[in-house]
């Protein structure tokens, strides 16, 4: 219960309000009183409760699988100095910063967190974080229909599943229609047919992931730039493994006027989906559609550099109705996590990490090829690529999970025309070890004769 | 007091720090990127600093003394329950199995973790009144909009397209109607009557076939209860509208009343406030989204489905307004949540709710002797004194108060909300702290009070001795400074 | 709290200065002082047709947001376009630099239903 009410406390308590018992102070109507008992969980000593969720943890048998899972999700090493520094009780317990004067640490890990985001995309200004990669695009969505008044959307079909259905979700509430490019054979975007498509006019937003869905880079060429940008159209970029950031070419440089990404990978645990971190990028001009918090350097009175919560009229809680955005609580603590992350990797360890991705995840599409199983597109890829298994791939990821491998995604859920593929991803975490045996028994399981 | 209070020196920023190639090796050296990846596809150049690991622990180190949690000291801010945070929660949260568990593994490989997430899930049903809880929205405001966004398709369903109005309380949190107006309905407000409630009469005159929603919370964030929520709910639901409990208050009501029974048809929880999740310096949240039966097969997807002794993430929901997020939950967050309700069981959770408004009465009473409490009658979990009086008398503000406070070592209340009590401070002590922590609350707001028909400049100047004193946040608005940028480079790399 | 003749005033607290076929308009002394430090304007763009005491656009100090309403109705020609980088001409000189829209009138006529200088006065003092 963690309440330290004595009955002495109590008596005196009650006294000074002048009233002779609690259940007094939480009387209500007779039609509201509680009718039977509650069913809740019993309650339990400290470390039984320990028990019985560390019997519940042992039941995840999929985190102790060798595992080729990616799709938005992503387990990358995360240095011991990340939690013993987050977890420290004034961060972990501290409120949103609206006291300035005894938040300047918070203040100023987001206003760095800010400046990590703007110089990964090169992007000009980023806000405190949003819920998430999903939400950061539907929230992206919206600041570009906010810009152009213009209510449809125009985005690729290599973004995120998961992406998309929360886009939708969110236009139902909108009344904003959304369209999606083709895709072309080699797993990108078709650009002449986005190019084509914008020339209507009617789009808000044109957006597009790098790396897509596939893993495969997929970006605006200068072709499809010219025609979204003559259209009056808001290119965004979606970034769902924010890892890619460090070895490609920032959205910034190939035209991205909103970046919604998850920084996830970034020390932030997989966690069965949660909480993760999204975050939205932008130029300045659109400084006051951007959702969420904003932290701004100033002075205090004295004249001494000082952080603050910052274009606060912008928000909710000022705004109310006339606010774009309805978000208050964000994943702040995540993204300290993250920023103390690439505080401790440093250019030179975020680069070693992208490039160690490279390779391992080169190694995996070699070894599987060699067993057989043939990456499905040659475009270039980041740290995932689609691997065609000749057959439906959600037997052979069964045949897998029999031998304790989850050998990827099964893209047949959302795409049917790869339902033969499954995404398979490698991150510096990968072994060759699991690698070979990965290959080996996808060897025995893809090939085998599948019995009527 | 933070143990920085002395250290006034600024913080230098991260990326003024280090040198390159001081780096940590934490993974090997990898190859050059162009044996991976085509030059075309690459970035030029990575402008971030390399610091050793002792220079980032000692930064991080820092930054956390120049900030104040509920482990430093009393946080009464009102509706945001900042009660404390048991550790074991966190430890339970990330346990090896729960934090490695990519969310595409599949659901018989996660039998453990989706038990988490049922076990909770029916708990908040019986605590709270509800059919059902989706654990997929990730905050407070999220669910808000999940709920709307049932509303509407719910209203579409059966043909009632022109419902198009959400009646929100004029005490209603911010998000309330930023939520509406994400989901395309018009907002109208309603003013509180004179003894702070919503009036079942006013809220008649409003009511038609144009109503969708009536959002509201109860106790309200004044901290009083609306006794004729009954009134209000058999109003809105002759009308043909749905009732929308904002539970960001429910501490106030575990094992007392339930919003179910009130005539709520949906709501949402905000497990880091009721349910001891950290609060982490603004997120991340987790905002169960409760409804009554008939709105069931609206939910988010996915939703945790027990078959027999298994369990399931459920996709294939044709009414379900569909996913709200990347993924499934903020998991972690459900463990802590579950882990609380072990710690209490149903009979905790009852007495949780009473200390809490016990503590609350107390403060109220106390802080009465001399200062103006605009609703003198029991509160709930939380109430609002005003500082309009002293204010005419001496010039002092609720937030001067505010800050007053920080120099005495305690976490400023919520000032200036809800925005119908003028100079208003809202106290939610929560059930965590003690008498002594209370009493000597109270005694530092009397002091400052005094202070304030004696000396009001020292309030005015306060506080000082925090890291920095008042922030220009003019300046902050007018000339934003979002972000460092390097001293030679052009801003888009 | 300054007035300035010449000009007339809405209960909303904006003022319009007729020059001919055209206006200029802006917020008084008295709103911009119970207002605040003004931190961001936001206006229609030039083009639009705007109607008497319809909403034309916000003001934001650091914590609160107020709406504004145009004085008369017409199309909006010129917006004052140096309040982007310098809200604070609005607290500064209301009724000078800090002014908002330049407005070619679509009814003259419409001034009477705007307050003197003398009523608006009243209007404040109440």
């Amino acid at each position: 219960m963690y309440t330290p009410h004595t009955q002495r406390d109590i008596a005196q308590m009650l006294a000074a309000i002048g009233i002779d018992s609690i259940e007094k102070l939480l009387a209500v109507p007779e039609a509201l009183a509680l009718r039977g008992a509650l069913d809740v969980v019993p309650a339990l000593p400290e470390y039984q409760i320990r028990r019985r969720i560390e019997q519940l943890a042992k039941r995840n048998a999929g985190a102790d699988c060798i595992a080729f899972l990616g799709g938005g999700a992503y387990r990358h090493y995360a240095p011991p100095a990340i939690a013993a520094l987050a977890m420290r009780g004034e961060f972990l317990t501290a409120y949103t910063p609206y006291q300035a004067e005894v938040s300047q640490g918070s203040l100023q890990s987001i206003y760095e967190w800010q400046t990590y985001i703007c110089l990964l995309t090169g992007m000009e200004l980023a806000d405190a974080s949003v819920y998430d990669g999903a939400t950061a695009l539907a929230e992206s969505a919206i600041m570009a229909i906010n810009a152009t008044g213009r209510r449809r959307l125009l985005i690729s079909r290599a973004i995120h599943p998961n992406y998309r259905a929360v886009l939708r979700t969110y236009c139902e509430g909108l009344d904003v229609a959304i369209d999606e490019i083709a895709l072309t054979q080699d797993g990108t975007t078709d650009l002449a047919s986005l190019a084509s498509a914008v020339a209507s006019h009617e789009y808000a937003a044109a957006a597009v992931q790098s790396p897509n869905f596939f893993g495969n880079v997929d970006t605006l060429d200068t072709g499809a730039l010219a025609a979204v940008r003559t259209s009056g159209t808001v290119p965004i970029a979606v970034v769902a493994e924010a890892l890619s950031l460090a070895a490609l070419a920032t959205p910034a440089s190939w035209g991205a006027q909103i970046v919604a990404g998850e920084a996830q990978s970034f020390g932030v645990p997989p966690a069965y989906g949660g909480p993760h971190v999204g975050f939205i990028a932008t130029t300045n001009e659109h400084v006051r559609r951007i959702p969420g918090r904003l932290v701004g350097k100033t002075v205090d009175n004295a004249g001494r550099p000082a952080y603050v919560l910052t274009l606060q009229a912008r928000e909710q809680h000022i705004r109310r109705e006339r606010a774009t955005s309805n978000i208050c609580t964000n994943q702040a603590h995540c993204a300290l996590i993250a920023t103390i992350y690439l505080a401790l990797l440093g250019k030179t360890g975020l680069r070693n990490v992208a490039a160690l991705n490279l390779e391992r995840s080169r190694e995996l599409a070699t070894a599987v090829a060699n067993a057989g199983v043939k990456p499905r597109f040659s475009a270039p890829f980041f740290n995932e690529f689609a691997a065609d298994v000749g057959r439906p791939a959600r037997g052979v990821l069964a045949g897998l999970q029999e031998r304790g491998i989850l050998g990827g995604i099964d893209l047949g859920r959302w795409y049917p025309e790869y339902e033969n593929c499954m995404l398979m991803t490698a991150t510096e975490l990968t072994t060759s070890s699991e690698i070979a045996k990965v290959a080996a028994a996808l060897k025995e399981v893809a090939h085998a004769r599948v019995v009527v | 007091m933070p143990a920085s209070s002395s250290d006034r020196t600024a913080s230098p920023l991260i990326f003024e720090l280090g040198q390159e190639g001081r780096a940590n090796r934490y993974v090997e050296e990898g190859k050059p990127l162009q044996s991976f990846l085509p030059a075309n596809v690459l970035r030029d150049e990575l402008p971030l600093p390399d610091n050793t690991e002792l220079d980032v622990v000692r930064h991080f180190t820092r930054l956390s003394q120049r900030t104040f949690g509920i482990d430093l000291g009393f946080y009464p801010l009102g509706s945001c329950t900042m009660k404390y945070n048991p550790r074991i929660n966190d430890a339970l949260a990330n346990l090896r199995e729960f934090a490695d568990l990519h969310p595409f593994a599949p659901d018989e490989l996660a039998q453990g973790a989706l038990q988490v997430m049922h076990e909770l899930e029916r708990s908040f049903c019986s605590l709270f009144g509800m059919a059902a809880f989706s654990l997929n929205p990730a905050a407070g405001a999220q669910a808000e909009l999940g709920a709307l966004l049932i509303a509407k398709k719910y209203f579409k369903d059966r043909g009632e397209t022109q419902r198009d109005k959400v009646i929100v309380p004029d005490t209603a949190h911010g998000t309330n109607p930023a939520s509406a107006t994400m989901c395309g309905f018009k907002v109208i407000s309603l003013r509180s009557d004179a003894h702070g409630r919503v009036d079942p009469a006013e809220i008649r005159k409003v009511l038609g076939p144009d109503t969708a929603v009536c959002m509201m919370t109860n106790p309200n964030t004044l901290g009083l209860f609306e006794e004729r929520i009954h009134e209000v709910a058999d109003a809105v639901h002759e009308a043909g509208g749905l009732m929308y409990y904002d539970g960001a208050n429910a501490n106030a009501l575990m094992g007392n009343a339930r919003p179910g029974d009130m005539g709520f048809d949906l709501m949402h929880l905000n497990t880091h406030k009721t349910f001891t999740i950290p609060h982490g310096g603004g997120g991340a949240g987790h905002g169960p989204l409760g409804v009554a039966e008939h709105l069931a097969e609206y939910l988010p997807t996915p939703y945790v489905v027990k078959d027999g002794e298994t369990y399931r993430l459920d996709f294939d929901r044709p009414k379900s307004i569909g996913p709200m997020r990347s993924f499934w939950s903020n998991f972690a967050h459900a463990v802590r949540a579950l882990a609380y309700l072990y710690a209490n069981g149903a009979e905790g959770l009852v007495k949780v709710s009473q200390y809490a408004v016990l503590n609350a009465n107390y403060l109220r009473v106390k802080i009465a002797e001399f200062l103006e409490t605009p609703y003198s009658e029991i509160c709930r979990h939380e109430f609002v004194a005003s500082a309009q009086a002293l204010k005419k008398e001496t010039g002092v503000r609720a937030l001067d108060i505010a800050k007053a406070l920080l120099d005495r070592g305690f976490m400023a209340p919520t000032i200036y909300f809800p925005l119908i009590v003028p100079e208003c401070l809202m106290i939610e002590p929560t059930e965590t702290e003690s008498k002594e922590t209370l009493d000597e609350f109270v005694a530092a707001l009397r002091d400052i009070v005094a202070t304030a028909k004696r000396d009001p400049q020292a309030l005015f100047d306060a506080p000082v001795t925090t890291v920095v004193g008042r922030v220009d946040e003019t300046r902050a608005a007018r000339q934003p400074d979002l972000r460092w940028t390097p001293p030679s480079a052009s801003k888009r790399t | 709290m300054a007035l300035s003749e010449g000009l007339l005033y809405s209960k909303e607290h904006e003022w319009l200065r007729v020059e001919g076929e055209f206006g200029i308009v802006g917020i008084t002394d008295y709103a911009q002082n119970s207002l605040g430090d003004i931190v961001y304007v936001e206006l229609p763009r030039a083009g639009k047709q705007i109607a008497q005491f319809g909403g034309i656009g916000v003001v934001e100090s650091v914590k609160a947001v107020s709406d504004l309403f145009s004085p008369i109705s017409g199309e909006v020609l010129e917006v004052n376009a140096a309040l982007e980088g310098d809200p604070a001409a609005v607290n500064r000189d209301p009724y000078g630099e800090g002014w908002l829209l330049k407005v070619k009138l679509k009814d003259a006529d419409e001034t009477k239903n705007l307050l003197s200088a003398r009523d608006y006065e009243k209007l404040i003092a109440e």
